[in-house]
């Protein structure tokens, strides 16, 4: 046993040894240790549906963020991005690993997000939209950061105290990444006239999105009043925003950009359906 | 039961040293991930980690970590078991631990900031606090980005002495 040295503690936790190094650790289980157990009073059905969209939400985002790499204007900004996409990657994975164990499908979180196609994502379609313009990624964050703070700020009180501690340790990784891209919305939006322009696009392209949002939950109040602050302080102006829905990524309906999203990420897993990571 | 206590005793100390994979100069203790280690009834000890970050890819090392040190001591029966509630905060960073931060040139967090009644606040960036070089301890810094090398790490620089330093911010 040779604990100094993370590799052997690693492949002595794992049943092959270091047979399967490569396809991982042998803790795949996030919840590992925590209570099974669904309180009598919680449909089983919404906590997993919950569970799910809050994944699937998660893991395109965590995508999408990951593609900025070696993509983003600075070293430190891609360094932050992946950081970021890495708390809602691990957000995921608690959220698949919950819903796995209310759905009465005992799957894990890799059946989930390795072998489901586009259409049985539950996720919105403002999360698959391309990354585009670094302004409209900033605005893209600071709408999703936004509007999930205010769904984890609810859910933390959840009657299932899973979703409830996953919620509440989201409240404090989102008000982090909310303030990140707030920063960014008001640098360029109070910076040259070209980066004022191009993120007054950005937010314009994002705006038209909040239907689907507000639809699929209600945090308008929360989410507006974000976007009134940040856009006075960068002297941007705040579109009005579209009474319907563009979109219903909840049900299944999504744009042409998931499905090569998911191909990408899925590709590997697929190749060796009988991997544990 | 003497002898169990003693042994609980015994294995939380041991667990309490394993160093954290992302900042060695920690322990999981210093840390404040290690919520409790008890021993049960069966002779089982068990171990409770919480999560830094959702996203913290160190929490397999650290389980990692603690089992194999367990059983190293001898402890047969190990279960290392995952605590979300409550979420891990930088306040359970013990005097220990900040002390030893400071002396990696690693400054350590100010007190985190306080859950509001209602919505959580945007504070957008001219109201933070400085934060003190831990070189030369002068207040005139700036950040340089809000993330370093991991998620736990912003990145600052000092004007006075122009050196970078490493943050670990407050959550
Ligand atoms: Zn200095």
């Amino acid at each position: 046993m040779s604990d100094d040295h993370v590799y052997m503690s690693l492949a002595e936790g794992h049943d092959d040894g270091d047979a399967r190094w490569a396809f991982g650790t042998g803790f795949e289980d996030p919840l590992h240790g925590i209570s099974t157990a669904v309180p009598d009073a919680v449909d089983r059905g919404e906590l997993a549906a919950t569970c799910l969209e809050l994944a699937d939400d998660a893991l395109v985002t965590a995508q999408r963020l990951a593609e900025w790499t070696t993509r983003a204007p600075e070293l430190e900004e891609e360094v932050a991005l992946a950081n970021i996409g890495l708390d809602f990657l691990g957000q995921a994975r608690l959220l698949y690993a919950r819903c796995g164990q209310v759905d009465g499908s005992q799957r894990g979180e890799d059946a989930y997000a390795y072998f489901r196609d586009a259409d049985d994502f539950r996720s919105v379609r403002l999360a698959e939209l391309p990354n585009g313009d670094f302004a409209f990624s900033m605005a893209r964050l600071l709408v999703f950061a936004a509007w999930r703070l205010a769904h984890f700020e609810q859910l933390a009180t959840h009657a299932d105290p899973v979703l409830a501690a996953i919620a509440a340790k989201g409240v404090k990784e989102m008000t982090y990444h909310r303030q990140y891209a707030a920063e960014w919305v008001v640098r360029l939006g109070d910076g040259t006239d070209k980066s004022h322009r191009r993120m007054q696009a950005g937010l314009d392209q994002v705006t038209a999105h909040l239907g689907e949002l507000f639809a699929a939950h209600d945090a308008r109040t929360a989410v507006l009043a974000v976007l009134r602050q940040v856009t006075e302080a960068a002297g941007l102006t705040l579109p009005d925003v579209p009474p319907t829905p563009v979109g219903h990524g909840r049900e299944g309906d999504h744009t042409a950009h998931l499905a090569p999203l998911l191909a990408e990420l899925q590709s590997v897993a697929r190749a060796h359906p009988e991997a544990t990571w | 039961m003497v002898t169990t206590l003693t042994d609980a005793r015994r294995a939380r100390r041991i667990a309490e040293q394993v160093p954290d994979p992302e900042l060695p100069m920690l322990t999981l203790a210093d840390l404040g991930v290690l919520r409790d280690v008890t021993l049960a009834a069966d002779g089982t000890v068990v171990a409770e980690l919480t999560p830094t970050y959702s996203g913290c890819p160190a929490m397999a090392e650290m389980r990692a970590g603690v089992a194999a040190r367990l059983a190293q001591a001898g402890y047969e029966h190990v279960e290392v078991r995952t605590v979300l509630d409550p979420p891990w905060s930088t306040d359970w960073i013990t005097a220990e631990g900040r002390r030893k931060l400071a002396e990696h040139g690693i400054a350590p967090p100010g007190p985190a900031p306080r859950p509001s009644a209602g919505p959580v606040p945007l504070v957008l960036s001219t109201t933070r606090r400085a934060v003190p070089c831990p070189r030369c301890g002068a207040t005139d810094t700036e950040e340089t980005s809000r993330f370093g090398a991991t998620s736990c790490k912003a990145l600052w620089r000092c004007r006075a002495c122009r050196e970078p330093f490493e943050y670990v911010k407050e959550i």
